[in-house]
């Protein structure tokens, strides 16, 4: 891809837009559309995008396989962690009323957005992690065979 | 047959016909990657079943209005489409995707072993194999399996 | 009416893409078009009011599907070989199960109809409840997250089995080859 100068440049101001917006759709999810899905999924295409414009090896630079291999499984935990805390509280399983016993519909907030994170986090790393997974092999076809 | 019964009921038949399109080529196309788009076509007519199961006529998104202070504002006049639906048709997506890639995943290593993604092909090859153990088989038995 | 019409165009638009997609040979444009028919179904979703579900189908459909058909395409081939065998017994098998759903379909509610079982059974509590119990603005967000979280738990951890399954099939392998090249070198 060296020889595509605009997809570079373009490529450049994209990315930092796409991760903003990806935070946006998450914290934003309780107001609008939105929420732990649809922001992992933009947030690895920003990640995607710097891959496919630049090379899997400067975007393996940015962000290792390792971490995105942790964030994987991470997410899953975030999220069963807050139903465990739940649970340590004194309530059922996910019931976020608990953290905040005395105004539950607060809790309930509070449990949202960690449930949300939790989500987005494993989204946000399958998603690169497969995308890592398919780019890492060796491609049959050159760039004029399409 | 009604026109009413008719415009209530053709969304429907729209949706099956999109289905049947995705089975189709499921079925008669043997290349794998087309498979897995037409396993794709399927499986969108069957959220937009879903999705339109949910519809309320003059409904808006269920999501309420709020005031400056991100207050909720309750206004009984707003008729709301159903959300559960929608609930159930997001995460699908998502896990549709996810599956997808595992698809994708088993067809790259089908290539590598055989270096194919034809359905046809790959019968063949089996066959072909098949045969070879059978006739290695059978001259170890003298010839008589 | 205005409604019915945009949804007749796009549905249009969605069959026309689908069987274009029968007809291809060329996988490069078979991918191309089913990015184009998540797009048409994200509008679609869009009238039918599932702004949250249009938006992940444009993200995930349109975006991600189509990066990862692409790859896929540039690791195996890019046409695929004529079909050989009849499409007699296809389009017959295709034909009577669509037949059977029609069938199916004719007891089914009007579309749009408010009285409609799927209307008046979970959908009234947690469009009348919600604002009390969770106060999130976002219906869909707060039964996603907190009505349902089981169910959003069990779709998570669907994700994350799905990703360790694609890195099992393809970077495991990819590591012992690997070891081999360096072992024959």
């Amino acid at each position: 891809m060296e020889h595509h100068l605009i997809l570079r440049v373009v490529t450049k101001l994209l990315v930092g837009t796409i991760i903003l917006f990806a935070f946006y759709v998450q914290f934003h999810g309780d107001f609008s559309p939105g929420g732990g899905f649809q922001a992992g999924v933009i947030m690895a295409v920003a990640f995607i995008l710097y891959g496919l414009v630049f090379g899997l090896d400067a975007v393996q630079q940015v962000f290792p396989p390792w971490i995105v291999h942790k964030l994987v499984a991470l997410g899953v935990l975030v999220y069963a962690g807050t139903g465990i805390w739940n649970m340590v509280l004194g309530y059922e399983f996910l019931h976020y009323g608990s953290l905040n016993p005395h105004h539950m519909s607060h809790g309930q907030h509070t449990g949202i957005i960690w449930v949300e994170a939790g989500v987005g986090i494993t989204v946000t790393g399958v998603m690169i992690a497969i995308f890592y997974a398919f780019a890492g092999r060796a491609p049959r076809l050159g760039d004029d065979d399409w | 047959m009604t026109l009413e019964f008719f415009l209530g009921h053709v969304n429907y038949w729209l949706f099956i016909v999109l289905m049947m399109t995705g089975f189709y080529i499921v079925v008669s196309r043997g290349n794998y990657v087309k498979k897995i788009v037409g396993l794709n076509i399927f499986q969108v007519a069957v959220f937009m079943l879903y999705i339109s199961i949910g519809k309320v006529t003059g409904g808006t998104a269920p999501i309420f209005p709020t005031n400056s202070q991100g207050k909720i504002k309750i206004d009984p006049e707003i008729v709301y489409s159903n959300p559960l639906p929608h609930v159930l048709i997001l995460t699908a997506i998502v896990v549709g995707i996810a599956t997808t890639s595992l698809g994708l995943a088993l067809i790259i290593r089908i290539r590598e072993e055989y270096d194919t993604i034809e359905e046809d092909d790959i019968l063949e090859i089996e066959a072909a194999m098949a045969q070879a153990e059978n006739d290695e088989h059978g001259s170890a038995m003298g010839g008589r399996a | 009416m205005t409604e019915t019409i945009i949804n007749v165009i796009l549905f249009t638009m969605l069959v026309t893409t689908a069987f274009a997609i029968v007809r291809m040979t060329r996988l490069f444009a078979v991918v191309m078009l089913s990015g184009v028919f998540s797009l048409l179904t994200a509008m679609l979703f869009v009238t039918l009011d599932a702004v949250d579900v249009a938006f992940t189908e444009a993200a995930v459909g349109a975006g991600i599907s189509t990066v990862l058909m692409l790859g896929t395409i540039a690791l195996t081939s890019r046409s695929t070989k004529p079909s050989t065998r009849s499409n007699a017994l296809p389009l017959l098998l295709v034909t009577l199960t669509g037949a059977v759903l029609v069938y199916g379909t004719l007891d089914m509610p009007t579309f749009g109809d408010p009285n409609a079982p799927a209307q008046t059974h979970l959908a009234p509590h947690y469009l009348n409840e919600s604002i009390t119990e969770i106060d999130v603005p976002n219906v869909v967000t707060s039964i996603l997250a907190s009505y349902r979280g089981f169910d959003t738990l069990g779709e998570t951890a669907v994700v994350f089995a799905a990703g360790i399954g694609v890195l099992l099939i393809l970077s495991g392998l990819r590591r012992r080859r690997e070891e081999e090249e360096e072992d024959e070198s």
